[in-house]
């Protein structure tokens, strides 16, 4: 049998990276790949977010496995799959913790239940569905020849008749003062039920819930070890056949299934994110990734943005750019609290989500397949770092373009904040001037209008205001040179007391 | 058992949220006056009354069921007072005796439940007595269910099958239990087991019978084990603990149901002995459907303000039947103010199933009663008058809807005439478009007129009235247009002379 990855087409790449891009809390990128595995920690899924592709052929692999996995039915199969194997570790865990050899053993076999079931199902399941990527044909065709393996099969077949044995075991125990009794039992009827049916006419609706939490998962005191030896006493050959059953099966989880586990979450953490906000009718799309510098987006929007709006009745604001040959910088100008960082940060999410072979926010999209993400975004004044705000600025500007080369991708947010338009004006172009002439694509935020048209390469976009009510943000960027109007509204309009909006807002 | 004295089928729930517009209406018009008549310094009295009057019934089958239970209630008070009296006796034992069920053990619980079961027992005894005796004398539909279902239920054997229960579940002898293997080996399904004798030596009646009987004796010192004991034991009786407790709790609130039910008839009977002291009538409202347009009475007058004055009150005969606008203006102190407080009053007692202040009263049920009245300057300073009163008219626009009954006192007149007649055009002629009710006390001719001058079929004019001769009022409105002024002339020169 061939060992295979879900993740990479083929075993050259680096697979994991423990640190996070420089780019990653500018873009909110940090704030995504959190919500994205909150759910799924004991997983490890960051460093797989950290690790961005730089072969456009792995990226297509992996295109593959997130179209495939779109399939709502195998997506099911696929989580049970995973719900059980964590399952299987737990009990395994008690395994190794308890102290009780019968209680051990009880949760081995347990154990080992719940993977033959977790695994025979997958390979059922999986027979059944139409798969086309590379990574999911590969593991199916692991699995069948894994399932019908003679170890496998005796595994199987042990656990179910062992368990048998046990399930029909059934005791009395008999609780005085400071002693106990353990026998077989014999028909007694249920006397909680005969209690509730007297009671049962008085019934009023919903009442507190007194039933005790008794019921320990995997605890096991010295009385209830003392009764499980009655018991074992009460029916010997359950027991014998039990410890057998582990003498003969002591490592039975599969390592590439194991692996294959943790690294379909990967997509399945993503997917989960894509469906909530699908909900709410946001829209995915698979770009077309590649060296074209010709990027654009319909309908793009800033995914970290996007999660936190999840519960709110608030939209999410999309928007399109696009930069045709020879653009490259979007200069995005306008009124403040406009969206302009979120336009920005969207930028840098696409391309670096784009990155990991991921679908991206946006009804369609082609982005540019960089080998880096430079980002510049105003940050609070650090005390620790002596240097000016204007001087911190430069050195970071420095340090990336030391860096950049023209397969990179800048992203600049109000730079030169502290210091004088007129400084601001000459160093923003001469900024600008080393950007083109790299020739890589990028966003920058700013407020100085000039750059906005500073020459072909240079493309305006604009935090767009309703003319009838500037106060009003759409957060649409659009591609056009600034303005900004201002009316004030009627009082009666604020509160949408007019005959025509009253009208409108009162149900029949 | 269910008390059902509220609704035909259904109990009350405590916990409904009052409407939104609560505290205006509570505000507007003056209802902690009727509260206090109904509650006479009782609080739970108090809560039950506002309860019940802000939440209005949805149709007039609901409202006539109440109102036949309260005829029965104003006819035997005293048999109403005494059941009344049942789970407040309840929950007086439940303090004096420290009852209840305090615990999170089985044991803890079954013990608390037993001792409230017991005083239950006794107090239900009594309910049956009341209704063996007194249940004849009742003829609404509610109060010939309840007193049908205490004698079916609670009969001699009933109690005599209650009694070997609570014996039974003090454990004397001990506690079987049957049990399998679950997850891991561990005991699961532990089940509780009737034994075949209650009283005495069945433990050894089963061993007698066994073949292999496994006995462990804890060692004196062993605190550990008897815990571990203690627990599987409570896990044993679990359930019937469970039981025992959740029926304890369901007696418990078949006795609060039966209080909250009763307490608003009590706050009834309270309210009628306090008019009849005052001289004042009462008598029970015609409702009709939502969709239908009625409104006429005779003799209607502000309860609240006679009750404050401790005298009668002066009452008005108006005949709004086919309207939806009413409009009022005319001289100062003429009474539209208190017209317009006993309208909303009298809507709000008719439509939870009280009786009405007035002769005779007949109006078709609102969904949703809304008061708009001028207010003072708003304290806070966040925003002028007018966008004050803009703000809470938005607040109503949220939550009214057709066959709604809007209630505006001197609204926008934060303004100048002109803006103020006009934007007041504009919202009353939008809810009218959206079928909503409309009562208007203004004093700003030029709206009163505009609506005067369009000859609408469905609306009705009002005039405050003063005797022409002194200057003295009458307090008497009746139909008639608006005119060009509010008589402000001569309460000023009662002010200033």
């Amino acid at each position: 049998m061939t060992f295979f990855s879900i993740l990479f087409d083929n075993d050259d790449l680096p697979k994991e990276t423990e640190a996070a891009p420089a780019c990653f809390s500018d873009l909110n990128l940090d704030q995504i790949v959190k919500a994205v595995t909150a759910r799924k920690k004991d997983y490890r899924l960051a460093p797989f977010f950290y690790t961005p592709l730089r072969s456009a052929e792995t990226i297509r692999y992996r295109h593959e496995v997130m179209r495939d996995l779109e399939n709502e039915s195998l997506l099911a199969h696929i989580e049970t799959f995973a719900e059980k194997m964590v399952i299987v570790g737990r009990y395994l865990g008690l395994v190794e913790k308890l102290e009780f050899h019968h209680h051990k053993q009880g949760w081995f076999l347990d154990a080992a239940l719940v993977y033959c079931e977790a695994i025979g199902s997958l390979a059922e399941n999986l027979a059944q569905i139409n798969l086309t990527s590379r990574g999911l044909l590969a593991l199916r065709e692991y699995l069948t020849q894994y399932v019908t393996s003679p170890a496998f099969q005796s595994l199987t077949a042990e656990a179910c008749k062992v368990k048998e044995g046990l399930a029909g075991v059934r005791y009395s125990i008999i609780i005085e003062s400071g002693k106990f009794k353990v026998l077989k039992y014999e028909d007694e009827p249920d006397y909680s039920v005969e209690v509730e049916k007297t009671f049962a006419k008085f019934q009023q609706g919903a009442v507190k819930d007194y039933r005790s939490e008794l019921g320990k998962a995997s605890g096991m005191n010295h009385i209830e070890a003392k009764i499980l030896e009655f018991v074992t006493l009460l029916y010997p050959e359950a027991f014998a056949a039990l410890d057998r059953f582990r003498a003969g099966h002591t490592q039975f989880v599969d390592e590439a299934l194991r692996t294959f586990d943790r690294e379909i979450q990967f997509y399945i953490a993503y997917l989960d994110g894509m469906r909530d906000l699908r909900h709410k009718g946001l829209i995915f799309c698979y770009p077309e990734v590649g060296a074209s510098k010709e990027v654009f987006v319909r309908d793009g929007f800033d995914l970290a943005l996007a999660q936190t709006l999840l519960f709110s009745e608030k939209p999410v604001i999309c928007n399109d750019f696009a930069l045709t040959n020879p653009e490259r910088v979007m200069v995005v100008t306008g009124p403040n609290q406009g969206g302009k960082t979120t336009f920005a940060r969207m930028f840098g999410q696409l391309h670096y989500l784009a990155s990991l072979g991921l679908p991206v926010p946006g009804r369609a999209a082609r982005l540019f397949l960089c080998d880096n993400i430079f980002t510049h975004f105003e940050r609070a004044e650090d005390i620790r770092n002596l240097r000016s705000k204007l001087q911190d600025d430069l050195v970071r500007l420095h340090e990336i373009f030391s860096r950049a080369t023209p397969d990179s991708l800048i992203i600049l947010n109000e730079v030169f904040a502290s210091t004088s338009l007129k400084d601001a004006v000459f160093m923003s172009k001469e900024i600008m001037r080393r950007a083109l002439e790299l020739d890589l694509p990028g966003v920058w935020v700013t407020f100085i209008d000039e750059l906005a048209s500073f020459g072909e390469k240079t493309v305006s976009m604009v935090s767009a205001i309703v003319p009838e009510d500037p106060a009003r943000r759409t957060f649409k960027i659009v591609r056009r040179p600034a303005d900004g109007l201002a009316y004030a509204l009627s009082l009666a309009e604020k509160h949408r007391l007019t005959y025509a909006q009253l009208k409108e807002r009162i149900r029949l | 058992m269910n008390v059902y004295l509220l609704f035909p089928s259904r109990n009350a729930d405590p916990k409904q949220p009052l409407p939104p517009n609560a505290d205006a209406l509570i505000q507007d018009l003056e209802l902690d006056t009727l509260f206090e008549a109904m509650a006479r310094g009782d609080e739970y009295l108090r809560t039950a009354a506002k309860q019940a009057l802000l939440s209005s019934l949805d149709s007039p089958a609901e409202i006539l069921y109440r109102q036949e239970i309260l005829r029965d209630c104003l006819k035997n008070p005293e048999v109403v007072r005494q059941i009344y009296s049942l789970p407040l006796q309840a929950i007086d034992r439940k303090h004096r005796h420290w009852m209840g069920i305090f615990s999170h053990y089985p044991s803890g619980v079954l013990s608390g439940a037993l001792q409230m079961l017991e005083m239950f027992v006794d107090l239900l005894k009594t309910l049956k007595q009341i209704a063996d005796e007194h249940g004849a004398a009742f003829e609404s539909r509610g109060f010939r269910r309840f007193f049908a279902m205490i004698q079916q239920e609670l009969d001699d054997a009933y109690f005599v099958e209650v009694q070997e229960h609570l014996e039974r579940l003090k454990f004397r002898e001990g506690v079987l239990l049957s049990a399998e293997l679950g997850m891991g080996n561990q005991g699961a399904n532990y089940v509780l087991r009737k034994t075949a004798h209650p009283a005495r030596n069945w433990i050894q009646r089963i061993l007698s019978r066994k073949a292999s009987v496994y006995s462990y004796t804890l060692p004196m010192r062993d605190e550990h084990g008897a815990r571990a004991l203690g627990e599987l034991r409570d896990q044993g009786i679990n359930l019937v603990a469970n039981a025992a407790g959740q029926s304890a709790d369901h007696i418990d609130s078949f006795f609060a149901a039966l209080r909250l039910e009763l307490a608003f008839y009590l706050g009834c009977i309270n309210l009628a002995e306090r008019l009849a002291e005052l001289g004042e009538l009462i008598a029970f409202p015609a409702p009709a459907a939502a969709d239908e347009r009625v409104h006429s009475f005779t003799g209607l007058y502000d309860a609240c303000l006679s009750l404050t004055m401790k005298q009668k009150a002066v009452g008005n005969s108006v005949n709004a039947n086919g309207k939806d606008l009413v409009i009022i203006t005319g001289a100062n102190q003429g009474g539209k103010s208190t017209l317009l407080r006993s309208i909303g009053l009298a809507q709000l007692m008719m439509q939870c199933g009280m009786f009405v202040p007035a002769e005779a009263f007949s109006a078709n049920l609102c969904r949703g009663v809304f008061t708009h009245y001028k207010r003072e300057e708003d304290a806070s300073m966040t925003s002028g008058k007018f966008d004050e009163e803009l703000s809470r008219m938005s607040a109503i626009a949220d939550l009214v809807r057709a066959d709604s009954l809007v209630l505006f006192n001197e609204s926008f007149a934060a303004t100048n005439e002109r803006e103020g007649s006009e934007i007041a055009r504009q919202i009353v002629t939008a809810l009218l478009e959206r079928r909503v009710k409309v009562y208007f006390v203004t004093h700003q001719y030029e709206l009163a007129n505009g609506f005067h001058q369009r000859g609408m079929e469905n609306a009705l004019f009002l005039r405050a009235q003063r005797q022409q001769v002194d200057g003295r009022r009458t307090f008497q409105l009746q139909e008639g247009a608006p005119l060009p002024t509010s008589f402000g002339e001569d309460l000023y020169r009662k002010v200033f002379e």
